[in-house]
């Protein structure tokens, strides 16, 4: 398939490895901040071709993984109101509340319906004009202008029975936070390509200066990942900590200033609590208030107290990149995609999960590096 | 909100989801908790695709299966088409060459009279290729919004034509694993009807009789060890089930196993993997590996399973590991990694 093969090609990324083994003298522990990464990471078996003085540890940057509980209540909530079409992508609908997933909302009778884009639950709801179509507006900056252009057009056509349930985050405040833990072990970020493609990468300087930590706009495909982290090596050999872009085919600097623009006008930045990390400050967006109406939280009047939380779930030491999945003692076990404890076993791009499917479990990790360095 | 928000564990759920019918975890579990506990025999929990039955001294295949897919009538085929060719094809995985089918109907009131036609056309198509009669059938009309437009559920027998046992417990270590085919294309196929997505090119399902090609195999005294059409929860799902019955070690060069570029694309667009995907016309074998070339040979000459390729092999038992029975992938790029059953539903990831 034409641009993708080209990035998966066996001989271009043992080239690439090859090339990050020579650069490589001391260990080094990177983190790629998208689930999206991580997903690919897992899935390719990349760690097994990168020397063992390089660590990857996965970020934050799963959309699904960090949407807090009392969110998912309300959606929960939401759904189940008669009246009520509840449109979400895909993988949300398995993620835990405190009491039910929108699955089994869905089990107990709830409309809720997969939507590919918000533009298809905007289409809902001009053929339903009887029924209250509500979005869960769930993402960071990647599917932002998406979801600004649903309320900017829904509001273009007055349609009254359309509202968004948003639980928008953004991807530099997240990565601050991770740099200012106090057990924090992060030395460079892979940063996520989709995200800078919306939003340039002008922001990641003053981080990257504060911190002193190197920088990489990167792609998702195997031979993407290898260049991002050679990019970070040659950095890190050299005591350098510059921002640099290696995902120049589909990110620019500055990067899509119209839909920033229409983001900048439907959303304005609010602080977000981020499951398993906690609250962050300016890290969120919510709808502006000249868009109250669309707002679903206000027109359907959901107050619901904060959930309980689990003591054994580790998400958030996973998501900060302090701890692996299988360090968990209900990894696999009392925790596992059938029955989540916690969102990062949910979604195909949380590094539980995908370490869960892609059997990076402790016991399986000695046995698939030694099939590795055989067929090698 | 605390530093670690995440919710109380939840029970085993206490309902049926939709999950519970995927062909994946949720399937098995339900079978092993509810189905084979209560109605437990011999030839129930060899827990093959048909029960193998001796009757005197003939040997037959028995197995049931209900077509329930949205929407009736789709690129490649009708709901019709799957109720004949999938029980068809679940004797065919037993060895066994099907004698007759019986049909049940479940119709909602209100459905158009040109569309049940069209689907009983359809099956009478598919069961004049396959060469077997539809001795008997049922129909029962349920009111309306309490069916999905035509359920049909078709019984099969079948007699055994292949001298050994061809099963789960008959893979042996040193096994090639082949498929008959390219992956996926009936999944896709389906959905891109469902979501009203269009590709470059058609994706039809690639429903179809597997017989021919099974009896081709045996025609010419290959051995088969290992026969599994690869339905719901797709290739993957299949494999792990078969080596977890022998807690075998299956292994697979991703790169071998093939994919059209259309069903590539789709998933690469949607999210989803077609390795998880179902089919309604491939299957995988199991045999020795002196016996590989020849059976590819045979395979290709055959149309249904023209595009076979071998795609991995079968070793022994992985002692180091705690799982019984793994599945391992060698990716496109060099590295390994485990190929799990399908958990849950495949559902379409965010970005």
């Amino acid at each position: 398939m034409k641009f993708l093969d080209e990035y998966r090609d066996y001989d271009s990324v043992q080239r690439m490895a090859q090339e990050i083994r020579r650069m490589t003298t001391r260990p080094w522990t990177i983190m790629e901040v998208c689930g999206g990464q991580t997903y690919t990471i897992v899935k390719s078996g990349l760690q097994e071709l990168l020397p063992s003085l390089i660590t990857l540890v996965h970020g934050p940057g799963c959309p699904v993984c960090v949407t807090p509980v009392a969110m998912i209540d309300r959606a929960v909530a939401t759904a189940l109101l008669p009246q009520v079409i509840l449109c979400s992508f895909g993988d949300m609908l398995r993620v835990p509340g405190s009491n039910q997933s929108l699955l089994d909302a869905k089990s107990l009778g709830a409309d809720v319906r997969i939507v590919y884009s918000p533009l298809d639950a905007l289409q809902l709801a001009r053929s339903n004009p009887g029924r209250e179509v509500v979005f869960f507006a769930v993402g960071f900056e990647t599917t932002a202008p998406a979801n600004a252009m649903a309320v900017w057009q829904a509001t273009r056509e007055q349609l009254s029975n359309f509202s968004m349930l948003v639980s928008h985050v953004l991807v530099p405040p997240a990565m601050e936070a991770v740099l200012a833990s106090p057990d924090c072990q992060v030395q460079a970020f892979l940063a996520a390509g989709h995200a800078c493609m919306v939003t340039g990468y002008e922001e990641y300087f003053s981080i990257s200066q504060e911190f002193g930590v190197p920088i990489v706009v990167t792609g998702f495909e195997p031979l993407d990942l290898l260049e991002g982290v050679l990019m970070l090596v040659v950095q890190l050999e050299r005591g350098h900590a510059g921002v640099e872009n290696q995902y120049t085919r589909a990110v620019q600097k500055v990067g899509n200033l119209k839909a920033q623009a229409r983001v900048a006008e439907v959303f304005k930045v609010t602080d977000r609590a981020w499951r398993g990390i906690g609250e962050i400050p300016s890290s969120g967006l919510r709808l502006r208030d000249t868009y109250r109406a669309m707002d679903a939280e206000t027109k359907f009047g959901l107050q619901l107290e904060d959930a309980e939380e689990s003591a054994e779930c580790i998400a958030g030491l996973v998501l900060q990149g302090l701890r692996r999945p299988y360090d968990c003692p209900a990894f696999g076990t009392r925790c596992t995609p059938d029955t989540p404890l916690g969102a990062p076993m949910v979604s195909s791009e949380g590094a539980c999960a995908a370490y869960f499917h892609f059997g990076r479990r402790k016991d399986h990790v000695d046995s698939l590096v030694s099939l590795t360095a055989t067929s090698h | 909100m605390s530093i670690l928000s995440c919710p109380l564990p939840r029970p085993a759920t206490d309902r049926i989801l939709l999950a519970h019918g995927g062909g994946g975890r949720l399937t098995n579990q339900l079978i092993e908790d509810i189905f084979l506990p209560a109605f437990s025999n011999p030839a129930l929990n060899g827990r093959h695709d048909g029960a193998l039955l001796a009757i005197g001294g003939a040997r037959l295949a028995m197995t049931t299966d209900t077509y329930v897919v949205q929407p009736l009538v789709f690129p490649g085929g009708t709901i019709g088409d799957l109720a004949v060719n999938g029980t068809v094809n679940d004797l065919a995985m037993c060895g066994a060459q099907a004698i007759a089918l019986s049909a049940g109907f479940v119709l909602e009131e209100g459905l158009a009279m040109e569309t049940l036609r069209h689907v009983v056309e359809s099956m009478r198509d598919a069961a004049l290729v396959a060469d077997v009669p539809i001795v008997t059938g049922d129909t029962k009309v349920v009111d309306k919004g309490k069916g999905d437009g035509i359920f049909i559920n078709t019984t099969g027998v079948g007699v055994i034509v292949a001298p050994n046992t061809i099963g789960p417990e008959s893979i042996r270590a040193g096994d090639v694993v082949l498929v008959s085919g390219d992956l996926g294309a009936h999944g896709i196929a389906i959905l891109s009807v469902r979501q009203g997505l269009e590709f470059e090119g058609p994706v039809c399902s690639d429903t179809a009789s597997l017989w021919p090609a099974v009896e081709a195999l045996l025609d010419a005294g290959i051995e088969i060890h290992c026969l599994r059409d690869l339905t719901r929860g797709g290739l993957s799902s299949a494999l792990n089930e078969l080596a977890s019955i022998n807690g075998f070690r299956i292994t697979l060069d991703e790169a071998l196993i093939p994919v059209s570029e259309i069903v590539r694309g789709a998933c690469e667009l949607l999210g989803l993997d077609p390795l998880y995907v179902a089919n309604e016309g491939r299957f995988a074998v199991f045999l020795s590996e002196k016996d590989a070339d020849r059976a590819l040979t045979i395979l290709r000459s055959i149309s249904v399973s023209e595009g076979a390729t071998q795609i991995g092999m079968v070793y022994d038992r992985d002692h180091a590991s705690q799982r019984p029975g793994i599945v391992t992938l060698q990716s496109r790029i060099g590295g390994n990694r485990v190929l799990d059953m399908m958990s849950g539903e495949q559902l379409p990831r965010i970005c």
